[in-house]
């Protein structure tokens, strides 16, 4: 693929207002055609190079360690109800046992997975659905466009957590599996409709006529030339899917619509809320494992707060705009 | 005129989806749980209030084509059936109208203030780039915007509530005064809106500064605004006549937006506090498997974002003539 980028040399604003030395290679402006693999060079770059995307990178990894190895941190079983009632801190019972007799430090430990992996999973799924849709409907046109767009404005506006509550009231007791699959299914058109429009602008670029006039198929065109144009929108749809499915399924964990029995945060939330843990002076059983999903989401909202300001030459300090422009070749 | 009609339009359609997806709901989840908690509770069901029910969740004889049109006229005719458990018997749309007043004073008020308030601190912190106010304020409102509203109310409440006992923090008032139009008994609801309000305004302030403050500092870019520095005119104009003005507009009509998020935007704060509105109804009715309560409060809730959709539409419109010729 040949054509020429137009890479803004302006650098990161880390510190807004601060001279930026080195020029470092932000986000190309979307409409820039780009190379997937050179644009997430750049990003790995701009993610070491600015402090919200670092705080935010930290947090994650730290998150996915824990859930990757619960055991090595806590060595409690968090389902076990045999320790004491309701106990205050201590070396054997780091913040404390719950009313129910389980200790709340492994709790908090072994419930990050199942939070990370509905974040990843709805993350992931979220992205696919809303590019498929999305793209499909800028690429194809016409009555495809008219249809699918229709669908994505539709369920745009429809109230994502009341019904996202009706639907749990049905349910009884959802999963994690099912936890994904629901707030997949209604939570992509917001990013769907980012996608078309972004496809929509590069319709009638050169790379695509070029590709087009060489006979590939549409399918080639839309996975090879289209998509890599857009990994600054997939990460960041990825990121805000994410973020969502973390809140809104903790929140109806906190309900009792999740499955009461897997230990996950939201779900302690809700034992603990029903054991009145404030008025029994178990502070602690509401306070971390609400302190983890701020800490969870703040990473993934740090990160994608940080790629926007990367990617948006708009939000960048106006003097490190001037004269730093270098065209060179893709 | 053309971008009204699409848009009214567009409202009509999504009103149909809406109401669809709410008749198709209960029949697409395994085993029609709806069918078996009407079925209880049928002998003690007003007959009217019966057939409305028997349309809408598919009880009856009747196949669901007659069932889905019957359905519709219900609904345009504002008949919901009755309360299977929360208030059994008694009507929904009496129950819901109950409700409505109390979420609308506490979320509404809270919501405009939060606009207000954000968009102010979103200005000035656009205005003085670089300072010590605009450095600080991204991180910690990016930071802020993803406290679930749940548990920042359990924290207050174990704070304020629990702790210290400054504030109230169950219900919208106290049980043992008579509600009436009293120094007394308002003064009352004020105090127990304190906490709850407080709540909601913090989670819900970032979102508005962030989004106002990068507005802002695109307009600041622009050379009319360069142009009135040039002429030497005071900043303060300059930062609200010319800047501010123009940048207001993503915010406004986010704020036509957020007013018909009123109604469903606060569920579980109105849980946590015992806050008597829509969210908390909505909540008793999941736990009771009340269906009919749910549907028709889940209704209540799509058709007010609807409109306020449709509101902020069409005061784009007025507001900004760039968006009259565009489709």
């Amino acid at each position: 693929m040949a054509t020429l980028g137009v890479t803004g040399g302006a650098g990161e604003p880390g510190r807004p207002g601060a001279p930026v030395l080195a020029p470092v290679g932000g986000l190309p402006p979307p409409a820039a055609g780009v190379a997937g693999a050179r644009s997430l060079r750049r990003m790995t770059r701009a993610v070491t190079s600015n402090r919200k995307a670092t705080a935010g990178t930290l947090l994650l990894v730290l998150f996915c360690l824990v859930a990757a190895f619960p055991g090595v941190i806590a060595r409690d079983d968090p389902n076990a109800e045999i320790y004491g009632r309701a106990l205050g801190p201590s070396l054997q019972h780091l913040l404390g046992t719950t009313a129910l007799k389980q200790d709340i430090f492994a709790q908090v430990v072994f419930g990050t997975r199942p939070v990370l992996l509905i974040a990843f999973g709805v993350g992931l799924g979220a992205t696919v659905i809303a590019t498929l849709i999305g793209v499909a409907a800028a690429y194809l046109g016409g009555a495809w466009d008219g249809a699918l767009s229709l669908i994505t404005d539709v369920l745009l506006v429809i109230p994502l957590f009341p019904l996202l509550i009706i639907i749990g009231s049905y349910l009884h007791g959802a999963g994690t599996g099912v936890m994904i699959a629901v707030i997949t299914l209604t939570g992509w058109s917001y990013t769907a409709r980012q996608l078309r429009a972004q496809a929509l602008s590069l319709r009638s670029r050169d790379f695509l006529e070029a590709a087009r006039v060489r006979g590939e198929r549409s399918l080639y065109i839309i996975v090879v030339e289209i998509i890599p144009t857009m990994t600054s929108l997939l990460v960041a749809s990825f990121l805000t899917n994410a973020l969502y499915a973390v809140l809104f399924s903790s929140s109806l964990q906190f309900i009792g619509l999740g499955d009461p029995s897997v230990t996950s945060w939201g779900t302690m939330l809700y034992w603990a809320e029903n054991n009145e843990a404030f008025q029994t002076g178990q502070a602690l059983w509401i306070i971390v494992p609400g302190l983890c999903i701020v800490a969870l989401g703040a990473g993934f909202a740090l990160l994608n707060y940080a790629f926007d300001e990367i990617g948006n030459p708009a939000l960048r300090p106006v003097r490190s705009m001037r004269g730093k422009r270098v065209k060179r070749p893709g | 005129m053309r971008f009204v009609l699409r848009r009214l339009g567009f409202f009509v359609l999504t009103l149909w989806a809406a109401l669809t997806l709410n008749f198709f709901l209960p029949r697409l989840m395994p085993g029609n749980p709806a069918l078996a908690a009407i079925g209880n509770h049928r002998g003690s069901l007003d007959p009217a209030a019966l057939k409305v029910m028997e349309a809408q969740f598919g009880l009856g004889h009747q196949n669901i084509v007659s069932q889905y049109f019957s359905y519709l006229g219900d609904v345009a005719t504002f008949k919901f059936g009755s309360s299977l458990t929360t208030q059994p018997g008694v009507s929904v749309g009496r129950i819901v109208l109950d409700a409505v007043p109390w979420t609308l004073g506490l979320v509404g008020l809270t919501t405009v203030l939060a606009f207000i308030l954000g968009t102010g601190i979103g200005i000035v912190g656009a205005w003085r780039r670089g300072g010590r106010l605009d450095s600080v304020m991204p991180p910690v409102f990016v930071i802020m915007t993803v406290i679930p509203y749940f548990w920042l109310g359990l924290i207050l409440i174990l704070v304020f509530g629990v702790q210290l006992r400054w504030v109230p923090y169950f219900f919208s008032y106290d049980i043992t005064l008579t509600p009436g139009l009293n120094l007394t008994f308002i003064g009352n609801v004020l105090q127990h809106a304190i906490l709850p309000a407080f709540t909601l305004l913090i989670t819900t302030i970032g979102t508005w500064i962030l989004t106002m403050r990068n507005t802002m500092i695109t307009t600041l870019a622009e050379d009319y605004v360069r142009m009135a520095r040039a002429k030497g005119l005071p900043g303060q104009r300059i930062m609200l006549d010319y800047a501010a003005r123009n940048a207001i507009l993503p915010n406004l009509t986010g704020f036509a937006m957020s007013l018909g998020f009123v109604l469903g935007g606060a569920i579980l704060i109105e849980e946590v506090f015992n806050y008597q509105g829509v969210g908390f109804l909505l909540l008793q009715a999941v736990n009771n498997t009340d269906y009919p309560l749910e549907q028709a409060l889940f209704l209540l809730i799509t058709v007010a974002v609807l409109v306020a959709i449709l509101i902020s539409d069409v005061a784009t419109a007025i507001l900004d003539p760039r968006t009259r010729g565009a489709s």
